[in-house]
């Protein structure tokens, strides 16, 4: 059996005597993608924030590359590797689109070299190939302010892939998306998961389809059921917790 | 001497004169549009720059002395505020008024020590042999006019270092992380930009800079331990009017000031030309309170 990159082992996450996560497992391989989703408080957004290493676990333990990570630090977690991002897109605004990327897209030590006119060839390269798969390369000198909502995700996107990261926790990348977008960057998550992971939160079902990534369904803190779009939409339990009641919604 | 040649003789000065300005006002436009500190000892900076190079030219003799001096006032005058950056300011940061008060107070003990080491009464450099000199006009509107070699050289310094200034910000990988401080501190170091460095090299360059302006100013002033004061008000105004965390607004305005001072001068005296300068900067800032050219940055947001 492959080793796996992600690994949640029976994460227990408690406030105050409530468990926000109980008892939480997953495993998430190497260049693969997986979907959450669940209601509101079914402890999506806190099991992101407990693999980043900013909420501490009661129990159990996070393996990430074969290293036991649980009691990291954010900013070690993230040097080894694991990015989040928020629905807001972190960008700077006043900056290019390329000057947003070197920036993110740091050489593994800055030297001297920093002080001379022009950017690391090693950076450069880099940047080349991810404005490439972000498609934001006719807009490389455009202010990241100017872009339209979806693109300044995608280079957000982007400045995470081009800092070295293999496994990123998006938290509804396409919020606030028009259809297109949306299903753009379905299709860039796809592409970019030929060499990195993704941990993906969202409620859009079109978008969660469009990724057609196995998915898994939290409710309560626990994990209710891992499968397929298809499979998940089919199981009863599944429908009576959380996709019955969009329909509900949906229909009132 | 026609009046045109007397005139352009003034503006020339003028230029000159702004140039001093806008290398004394480059640090404190830096220092302030990205750290939002107001460093009262700026003016110390090219006091120091002008010793260092009257130091410089009293041990290195021949052509190359002074272009030495150049190099030392702007390394003296970096490593000093370097120093200041890391032993006060840092300390300081995000109470902009005791940071006015502590730089304040290393003013003060530069001034006394400059005074206790080489005394009240100025000293002078003797501009190099290939600086003495002029570009003299003899014919036409302009007969009269002469030009010294040693304005036209703190011009050309100028126009140099302020474009290697702005290659650094615009071109270099230390530039880039400059404007990222400058724009979002936050952001800038959660994509993993060392901010102190950032400012302790912004600081070093401003104050550094400074220097350079002392060494130029030493070949058209003699050196003494107020010298920065006086220079140090017009850099002030200097950044307020171009507008703070602008570059491209202080060289105008550096400009601007420098040409009106010199002009007015030539109608009324010294004085008299400060209190037009001041009513018409106070009457500037009622119609433009941001300056010539404003950015947007994070730093103004909370101002």
């Amino acid at each position: 059996m492959q080793n796996a990159l992600l690994s949640v082992e029976n994460i227990t996450v408690s406030f105050d005597g409530f468990n926000a996560l109980d008892g939480i497992s997953l495993r998430l391989m190497p260049t693969s993608i997986r979907v959450l989703i669940g209601p509101n408080g079914a402890g999506k957004s806190t099991l992101l924030d407990t693999v980043i290493g900013n909420v501490r676990p009661t129990k159990g333990r996070i393996v990430f590359r074969g290293e036991d990570i649980t009691e990291l630090n954010e900013y070690k977690i993230v040097r080894r590797g694991i990015c989040r991002k928020f629905q807001a897109p972190g960008i700077l605004e006043n900056l290019s689109v390329l000057d947003n990327l070197s920036l993110a897209a740091r050489p593994r030590r800055e030297s001297w070299r920093s002080f001379g006119v022009g950017i690391d060839s090693s950076v450069r390269a880099r940047v080349e190939r991810v404005l490439e798969r972000i498609g934001l390369e006719e807009k490389r000198h455009t202010m990241a302010g100017q872009l339209s909502h979806g693109q300044k995700q995608w280079l957000e996107i982007g400045m995470v892939v081009s800092s070295h990261a293999d496994l990123l926790l998006l938290d509804e990348p396409a919020a606030g998306m028009s259809l297109d977008e949306s299903a753009q960057t379905a299709e860039l998550i796809r592409s970019l998961a030929s060499d990195h992971s993704f941990l993906v939160i969202d409620h859009d079902m079109t978008f969660v389809e469009q990724l057609s990534a196995p998915v898994s369904v939290m409710h309560m803190g626990r994990m209710l059921k891992e499968g397929t779009l298809e499979e998940i939409q089919r199981d009863p339990q599944v429908i009576a917790v959380y996709l019955g009641r969009e329909k509900e919604e949906a229909v009132a | 001497m026609g009046h045109l040649a007397v005139l352009t003789g003034q503006l020339f000065n003028g230029i000159s004169v702004g140039s001093i300005l806008l290398l004394t006002a480059l640090g404190l436009a830096l220092s302030f549009g990205l750290m939002n500190v107001i460093n009262m000892a700026h003016g110390e900076m090219l006091m120091v720059g002008g010793y260092v190079a009257y130091l410089t030219c009293r041990f290195v003799h021949g052509p190359a002395g002074f272009l030495l001096a150049l190099l030392f006032s702007f390394l003296g005058a970096a490593v000093l505020g370097g120093v200041l950056e890391v032993t006060v300011i840092r300390w300081l940061y995000g109470r902009p008024l005791d940071t006015l008060l502590a730089t304040w107070g290393v003013s003060l003990i530069l001034q006394q020590g400059a005074r206790s080491l080489f005394g009240a009464i100025g000293v002078d450099v003797v501009a190099p042999h290939w600086l003495s000199g002029s570009v003299a006009i003899n014919h036409g509107v302009l007969a009269g006019l002469t030009l010294p070699y040693v304005r036209i050289f703190i011009i050309l310094l100028t126009i140099v270092t302020f474009a290697l200034l702005l290659l650094f910000i615009a071109r270099t990988r230390w530039g880039l992380f400059l404007r990222a401080v400058h724009q979002d501190r936050e952001m800038a170091q959660a994509l993993g930009v060392n901010t102190k460095w950032v400012d302790l090299l912004v600081f070093a360059a401003g104050t550094g800079v400074a220097g350079l302006a002392g060494a130029a100013l030493a070949l058209i002033a003699p050196v003494t331990p107020t010298v920065g004061q006086s220079y140090v008000v017009y850099a002030f105004l200097v950044v307020i009017v171009g507008g703070l965390g602008s570059l491209l607004g202080t060289a105008l305005a550096a400009l601007l000031v420098g040409l009106f001072s010199s002009t007015v001068q030539m109608f009324t005296g010294v004085s008299l030309s400060d209190v037009f300068l001041l009513v018409l900067v106070i009457v500037f800032i009622q119609f433009r309170p941001r300056g010539i050219i404003f950015q947007r940055s994070r730093v103004m947001k909370e101002a």
